[in-house]
């Protein structure tokens, strides 16, 4: 019989392909008394690093995983528990805890990794989670991929059904962008919609895609019940084309690295298997004149193409703004062009990849805004 | 018939068919081979000078070879040269300015000084190269002849070879395969007398080469190459057949050799007065210049303009190449994958 | 589109979609369609091992079997590159150079330099390489190092089936010639592969492994002797090593490492060459030159032994490094370790 009082910190899954992660730091000391959302301890798998966020409060009782040492996904790694639950339950609780099963078959069982789906804007690569009656659609930044939302979508898949789809020119969708412009983009988005008969979506984008996602709003309000922005392109005039000039440059780690590292406050997040993610992605035939035309069209010259913001407050649906505020590709300042339009938030110690750097907070205000 | 030694005449060189030709076109196959004569001939004088670095291997006497096929080809054609291969370049249409500045190793030369008188190429004319490895172009203008066929643009490949390649395993091997693929192939063996200083008679198994292509299962012509018409004739022949698709062939051509191996090479091992004879004798230029002035298509004043006009050519080329710059440090470490 | 692939599929995807995109890509080699001119069914073998299997069907005469005749269809392959086309050659094991040596080292290798930049010799050769099949001594040698020391040559020699059919494409679009080794033990290793085409940068190592300890560097099959060893010492001895697959031997990626001997201070190269003038040598004199100062131990190399490769399986196992040998190199370049 578990004690309800005791809860388990275990090795999270990020994404299906998660299988283990290796503990590289306890954030708190044992003794912490924990609230829900303070960061714990830092995990990294061989995509990414990330921190793991207290789901339940309580006092952290113990500190299991080791630095350095890699745990399957759910093996305990920590334990928290009310100050006054005695040590030797806690060791009982250690002693007795088994790794759950994963139903059926795992991974066969939540239905395939990714699926594709064919639309006029050529063949598209999506997944799919949760069964909720609300529909979110996650859209990626320039040079991203759905694996971008490797730590929201299973979170916002308990309120809604999600998808997460690879734009054209991206991750393993076809790899041609038409005019490569965002009219392109967001009409493929719109396209994704009809395939798969999706009348109406909350539209989740990040950087570029929070471009997409407004002109997609804006050209079909009909098909969008709301907007939430992240880090998001066309909410004002700057951008660091040091960024995007230098991804599409880049063809080695060693030129690769330095440009990803702009996109997190951490610059140690960004791990060698991150790095070589990103390269086999870019040396996919067709990619190279994706990104470039892609490049010149929307981010010539320090300047973006289209700034949506003004007619985006002559639109109706609910708009939730997130920022990192040590965003070095788009500045935080434009977190403020919507100002009491939208709901906005900017987020300390979180760059560019704030969906990722501050995975829990942003899915807390993710599965507000799809309550309003 | 058995290999000729180069003291003997080959029959027919003076026969007195009419002459197959338009004098424009006569007039062009003297003027390339009064060019290739006398680039040699030249070359011959400045080596001596020592302003030429390296060595050389003079085509001069085996003119009407060269000649005689190339005018049957067009730039799309893809020949493969020899160390002897001046003749060849000339006869292609390779630039002569470009040629002896690359033979003085200038910059201005046809492969910018890093070929020399063993490399000189130009692709864009369909002239994959002379070459220092004996043998070596014949599985190469098999690829030639392949991507042709390949593209079916109607190419054809003709590599040229002397008695002392001939017995290589390249050539051999390329004649089977050139066999088995139905190439547009012609291999042209130049059959001078001499494997650098060693005879043909000593050197070569057979007493008769075009055995060596029946071995094959191609069809082989021995003609006299100092006799322009019958190269002329012959080649056409076997190209308009290897163009239509009719497989590859061998052509023996029998000839002379004026000068050594190489610049410098005493000949001691050549009969006394054997350049001699085949100078008087066996000269194909002059063969060709009295039969057509005889014929009275082409004028002793027009063959002698010429003349000058091709000498002048030469001391320009001459000229040229001396005062050329050479080629930059810069160039040591160009156009190659350079790791250090 | 990813999936698991085996790396002799990833060949011969590699293959399929260059030949898809680009006519001018052909196929060479003895018995790579198997059974051309026999009364049984066509496309028998595909190949010894059956790495271009079922091409014959999608490209059809695109793919040639050739006479058992190296050097001439070779030098078919390298004479058709230099004439627009990009054939891949395969030569079954890279052993069998001996006897077409002549067409890489002087012809294909040269053509770029030689003509003066105005050439290029888009041609691919494709041999296995490497010992473990009990093939003995002229069916399994890591020749990689005879080919490294030719200027002009790019040499590639993958581990994996990801890097295989990404760097095989790459050789077929590079504008000079490439020696792409294919080590037989690896046909069956899989990997995730994407079905798209891609390429992968010559010049370009992977660091398959990050460590603070130690640099191994290596290539092909010992890549995974490599990891295997580094994967003990960390748990044996707290040694963390970092491995760095070169993946093209020519151009050869020394910023990597020497970027990772300059964090590790220590140096061990594996490869399955014979140990004289090796990719191994090569290396640890690169880094004692460029890296001295970072060299907190004498750089140790693991190779084969200077000996041709033994039939006999009791011996054939001693012959390739092994990750004992990796391991017990790397604690020779931590005496402390040795000492605990």
């Amino acid at each position: 019989m578990t004690d309800t009082r005791i809860k388990p910190i275990v090795m999270p899954k990020w994404g299906l392909s998660m299988a283990e992660g290796k503990v590289t730091g306890w954030l708190k000391p044992e003794g912490t008394a924990i609230a829900i959302g303070d960061e714990i301890v830092e995990v990294e798998t061989d995509k990414i690093a990330g921190v793991v966020e207290a789901g339940d409060a309580g006092v952290l009782r113990r500190t299991l995983g080791t630095p350095g040492t890699v745990y399957p996904v759910k093996a305990l790694i920590g334990v928290l528990a009310d100050a006054d639950v005695p040590d030797a339950e806690i060791d009982a609780f250690v002693a007795a805890f088994a790794v759950p099963e994963e139903a059926g078959a795992g991974e066969e069982a939540a239905g395939p990794r990714y699926e594709f789906v064919d639309t006029p804007a050529g063949r598209l690569r999506y997944a799919r989670r949760g069964e909720g009656e609300k529909t979110v659609v996650l859209v990626h930044g320039f040079g991203g991929d759905l694996d971008n939302w490797l730590f929201n979508i299973d979170a916002l898949a308990g309120a809604a059904t999600v998808y997460a789809l690879d734009l054209p020119g991206h991750g393993q969708s076809d790899k041609a962008v038409g005019e490569a412009n965002l009219a392109f983009l967001s009409g493929a988005l719109i396209a994704f919609m009809d395939a798969l008969a999706i009348p109406r979506a909350h539209l989740v984008g990040h950087s570029m895609g929070g471009a997409v996602a407004s002109a997609s709003a804006l050209e079909h309000p009909e098909r969008v019940a709301s907007l939430a922005l992240i880090g998001s392109a066309g909410l004002g005039p700057e951008i660091n084309s040091g960024y995007t000039d230098g991804f599409v440059a880049a063809g080695s780690r060693r030129d690769m690295k330095p440009v990803l590292e702009q996109l997190f406050h951490d610059p140690g997040t960004v791990t060698r298997q991150l790095i070589e993610d990103i390269l086999k992605y870019k040396r996919l035939d067709g990619v190279d004149s994706a990104l470039t035309a892609l490049s010149a069209n929307l981010f010539p010259a320090e300047r973006q193409t289209h700034v949506l913001a003004d007619r985006l407050k002559q639109t109706d649906a609910p708009i939730l703004v997130v920022w990192g505020e040590t965003d070095r590709v788009i500045p935080a300042a434009h977190a403020g062009a919507l100002e009491g339009r939208a709901t906005v938030e900017v987020l300390p110690g979180a760059g560019h990849m704030v969906q990722m750097e501050k995975s829990g907070r942003v899915n807390e205000l993710l599965l507000d805004h799809l309550k309003r | 018939m058995s290999i000729t030694s180069p003291m003997q005449t080959a029959d027919g060189a003076l026969s007195n068919n009419p002459i197959p030709l338009e004098k424009d076109a006569l007039l062009a196959a003297y003027r390339t081979m009064r060019t290739i004569r006398d680039f040699e001939e030249r070359l011959h004088v400045e080596f001596a000078k020592g302003d030429i670095p390296g060595f050389v291997h003079l085509y001069a006497g085996e003119e009407a070879c060269a000649t005689g096929i190339m005018m049957h080809l067009t730039d799309s054609d893809r020949i493969a040269s020899t160390h002897r291969g001046h003749g060849h370049c000339i006869a292609k249409g390779v630039d002569v300015e470009e040629m002896m500045a690359e033979i003085y190793g200038k910059s201005s030369g046809s492969c910018r000084g890093k070929g020399g008188s063993m490399h000189i190429a130009d692709l864009s004319k369909g002239m994959m190269g002379a070459n220092g490895i004996l043998g070596a172009g014949a599985p190469l203008i098999c690829g030639a002849a392949l991507a042709a066929k390949c593209r079916g643009d109607g190419g054809v490949g003709i590599t040229f070879f002397g008695d002392g390649a001939a017995n290589q395993g390249t050539v051999l091997e390329s004649m089977n395969l050139a066999a088995v693929w139905n190439l547009p192939v012609i291999f042209v063996l130049e059959n001078n007398g001499y494997a650098e200083a060693t005879s043909v008679t000593y050197a070569t198994g057979v007493d008769n080469f075009l055995d060596r292509a029946h071995g094959f299962g191609l069809p082989g012509v021995s003609v006299d190459g100092t006799d322009f018409f019958a190269v002329h004739k012959a080649a056409g022949e076997l190209i308009a057949k290897a163009r239509a698709g009719g497989g590859p062939a061998l052509l023996e051509c029998k000839m002379v050799r004026f000068y050594g191996h190489f610049e410098g090479d005493s000949q001691t091992y050549k009969a006394k007065g054997e350049n001699d004879f085949n100078r008087l004798n066996r000269d194909c230029l002059k063969i060709f210049a009295d039969r057509v002035t005889a014929a009275g298509i082409v004028s002793d004043a027009e063959i002698a303009l010429m003349d000058r006009e091709v000498a002048n050519l030469i001391d320009d080329a001459v000229s040229s190449a001396k005062s050329a710059p050479q080629p930059t440090p810069q160039e040591l470490t160009s156009d190659v994958y350079v790791s250090y | 589109m990813s999936r698991t692939l085996s790396f002799k599929l990833a060949i011969n995807e590699a293959l399929d979609l260059e030949m898809r995109r680009d006519p001018s890509v052909i196929l060479l080699g003895e018995d790579i369609v198997g059974g051309s001119g026999s009364p049984g069914e066509m496309d028998a073998w595909g190949g010894v091992l059956g790495v271009t299997k079922g091409l014959y069907g999608k490209h059809g005469n695109r793919l040639m079997d050739t006479p058992l005749s190296e050097s001439a269809y070779i030098g078919a392959a390298i004479g058709a590159a230099a004439c627009g086309m990009r054939p891949v050659a395969e030569l079954m094991f890279l052993d069998f150079m001996g006897v077409c040596f002549d067409q890489i080292l002087n012809q294909a290798a040269k053509f770029r330099y030689m003509f003066g930049g105005k050439a290029k010799t888009p041609v691919v050769i494709r041999a296995m390489v490497g010992a473990g099949f009990r093939a003995a001594a002229q069916h399994s040698q890591m020749l990689t190092p005879m080919f490294t020391h030719v200027p002009g040559l790019k040499v590639v020699c993958p581990s994996n089936a990801y890097d295989a059919k990404g760097l095989l494409i790459q050789s077929i679009r590079d504008d000079d010639p490439v020696i792409f080794c294919e080590h037989k033990n690896l046909y069956a290793s899989e990997a995730d592969v994407p079905a798209e085409p891609y390429a992968i940068p010559f010049g370009e190592a992977n660091v398959v492994r990050d460590g603070r300890d130690v640099t191994i560097v290596s290539y092909g099959l010992t890549v995974h002797r490599a990891l295997e060893a580094a994967q003990t010492l960390s748990k044996r001895s707290g040694i963390e090593a970092e491995v760095i697959d070169l993946r093209t031997l020519s151009p050869i990626d020394w910023d990597t490492v020497i970027e990772s001997v300059e964090n590790t201070g220590r140096l061990v190269v594996v490869d399955e060459a014979n140990p004289r003038c090796s990719i191994a040598t090569d290396v640890a004199a690169y880094v004692a030159q460029q890296a001295f100062g970072a060299l907190k131990a004498a750089p140790q190399m693991v190779t084969a032994p200077h000996t041709p490769v033994p039939f006999s399986p009791a011996l054939e196992d001693l012959y390739i490094p092994s990750a004992d040998a990796i391991a017990a190199a790397v604690l020779k370049t931590h005496p402390q370790a040795l000492a605990a």
